[in-house]
Parts: C-alpha cells; sequence; structure tokens
C-alpha cells in the first residue's frame, strides 16, 4: 500500500488474466504505423515476472527462424489489446533465464497437470 | 522570479501512460488547502511575497505569537508558514486559498525542498572522489581523499578544498519539470521526473524561471 496508488487506480486494468512464469502466453500488440493501428501477435513463453502494481512487467520469450526473441512488456500498457494465456507451464522457479542456453527439446516446459 | 507559485507535500514516485502509449515516470505532490497568511508587499516588506501555511495542527500546540498571527490573519492554523517569493502580489488577499489548478498541464517548473540528510559523508559519497585502490597493497585507505595539499610551499591546506563533511539536508531546487497533471479536485499535481527530499517532505513549485519560456 503506497500513497501514490491512488494514482495508479485509473491505469490498473482488470481484464488482465492471472498468469505465471512458464506459461504460454498470446500477446495482442497494437503497432501504430504512420497514422494506420493494426494488431500484432507476439506468442511465447513468460520467462519473467518483475514488478508490482502498475509497474507490474512480465517477459517473453519465442523462438523465430531459430533465433530467441523476447519482448518486455508493462503489464498494464495501453498498447497491449489482448492478452490471452495458451497453456499452464509447470517450472520450479521464478526466473526462466535458463532457456537461453538451451536449444530443441531441452527449451520445452512441462504443462502443469491439476491434481 | 516566479509568477506563480504553490506549497505541497511529495507523496511519492509512480508512472503514467502518456498519449503516444509512452510511461512517464512522476512525482506526486499532494496540494491541499495551502491558504495565504500575509501578504508581503515592497512598500511595508522590501520584497514582494506571500506567506502561506497548509494542512492542520492543534491550536493548543501553538506558541502565543504564532496563534496570535493566525489570528490576526483570520486563518487555520497550519502545519507550517512557507513563503512564496513572486513577482508581483497583485489580486492576493489573506485567506485566499491556493489550489492546484494555480499550475497547468504542460507548464515548466522548478520544485525548492530540502534534500535528505546523508549524516557526515566521506569524499567518494559526497564529492565523487574516486577513492583509492583495492589492492596493490593498499592498507586501510580504500575510500580516503588522497592528498590534500603540497609541500612547505604553500605550506598549508588551501580553504574550501572538498573533504568530508556534512551532506544533504540543505536545499535543493530542481529546475525545469514539467507538469503532467494539475487536478484540483484531487488535489494533486503530477510533475515528471523527481523531486528532492523525502517522502511526505515540504516542496515549492513555482514556474521555471530559467531557460526557454
Amino acid at each position: 500500500m503506497k500513497t501514490t496508488d491512488f494514482v495508479d487506480q485509473q491505469y490498473i486494468k482488470s481484464d488482465v488474466p492471472s498468469f505465471n512464469p512458464g506459461d504460454e502466453v498470446k500477446v495482442h500488440v497494437r503497432v501504430v504505423e504512420g497514422s494506420r493501428e493494426r494488431v500484432q501477435v507476439f506468442q511465447g513463453n513468460v520467462i519473467s515476472m518483475t514488478g508490482g502494481g502498475v509497474q507490474e512487467a512480465f517477459t517473453v520469450r519465442k523462438v523465430s527462424f531459430g533465433i530467441g526473441v523476447e519482448r518486455t512488456f508493462p503489464k498494464h500498457s495501453p498498447i497491449i489489446a489482448k492478452l490471452e494465456v495458451i497453456r499452464r507451464g509447470d517450472v520450479r522457479r521464478a526466473k526462466l533465464y535458463y532457456l537461453r542456453d538451451r536449444t530443441g527439446k531441452a527449451a520445452k516446459i512441462r504443462e502443469k497437470r491439476d491434481r | 522570479m516566479a509568477t506563480k507559485a504553490i506549497v505541497g507535500e511529495k507523496l511519492g514516485m509512480t508512472q503514467v501512460w502518456a498519449d503516444d502509449n509512452k510511461v512517464i515516470p512522476v512525482t506526486v505532490l499532494r496540494v491541499e488547502n495551502a491558504r495565504v497568511v500575509q501578504v508581503k508587499t515592497s512598500e511595508r516588506d522590501g520584497y514582494t511575497a506571500l506567506q502561506v501555511t497548509y494542512g492542520q495542527k492543534d491550536p493548543k500546540k501553538l506558541t502565543k505569537p504564532e496563534a496570535g498571527h493566525f489570528a490576526k490573519a483570520g486563518v487555520a492554523a497550519g502545519r507550517k508558514l512557507v513563503e512564496l517569493r513572486l513577482d508581483s502580489v497583485d489580486g492576493y488577499t489573506v485567506g485566499q486559498e491556493l489550489r492546484a489548478d494555480t499550475l497547468e498541464k504542460g507548464m515548466k517548473v522548478d520544485v525548492v525542498a530540502v534534500s535528505r540528510g546523508k549524516g557526515f559523508a566521506g569524499g567518494m559519497k559526497r564529492h565523487n572522489f574516486s577513492g583509492q585502490g583495492a589492492s596493490h597493497g593498499n592498507h586501510k585507505h580504500h575510500r580516503s581523499p588522497g592528498s590534500v595539499g603540497s609541500c612547505s610551499f604553500p605550506g598549508r591546506v588551501f580553504k574550501g578544498l572538498r573533504m568530508a563533511g556534512h551532506m544533504g539536508h540543505e536545499q535543493v531546487t530542481t529546475l525545469n519539470l514539467e507538469v503532467i497533471e494539475a487536478d484540483p479536485e484531487r488535489n494533486i499535481v503530477l510533475v515528471k521526473g523527481s523531486v528532492p527530499g523525502p517522502n511526505g517532505g515540504v516542496v515549492i513549485v513555482r514556474n521555471a524561471v530559467k531557460g526557454k519560456k
């Protein structure tokens, strides 16, 4: 609880689904080209989440044509048009930076099974 | 000198989104019921200023002279008396309330406040000295300032040489900050960037006196 929370209130989105590191997400990003605006999808695994409140951010990693691509989004940013959780990952740590050193099958994240 | 000024309290920092979807770091200042206690004029006082108070204070805790000063102005006692130097005090009256809409969005302002006290600080922290080596035979002089002068000529250490000493808790002015929002309904002002002093500290916001208009 911070004294500045009342300022943040208007920027915090309530429609963001809850997700965790290891989850695969589809981020619909608003891209402005000239005067036109379109939506681009960035799909990958959440490998890190930092910050709290209005400053919360997460990093999504995907492998595109054999090249690893990471993108960090502020969770409440207006450029995120929509966020979908595709699958829940079963991981044992909060930061999945070890995935950067792995390729192929070793870079796969197990799916979380409900018990 | 400034033409507009207001007194407030620093609440802390956060971020807001601009229209171009970029994050702006902001400091939140609370500007609540600041009221004029005395108008100083050049005829009477030799300079023009507003004496302003803000917040509330238990009237029982006032000294007699303070109580008399507030009673004369007919203003409820506040936490502190602050003077706002202005070019002209025309149009200001005793008892008048200064609100956040004194400032407007997009305006450049200077923020004056007392910085956080750092206590007795060494040369590395206080003056950004480099200190001495960590190794190469150094013994117990890793953060010492080094040489402070020459030899038998001049035979003394020059005045004003930067040394260890008290740091912080002094008046600091941050120039040319942009007002992101000034909301008289919520009694807040958001300025871009950081502001001196701890959260809860008193800050004076005035329109920028230097730089491009």
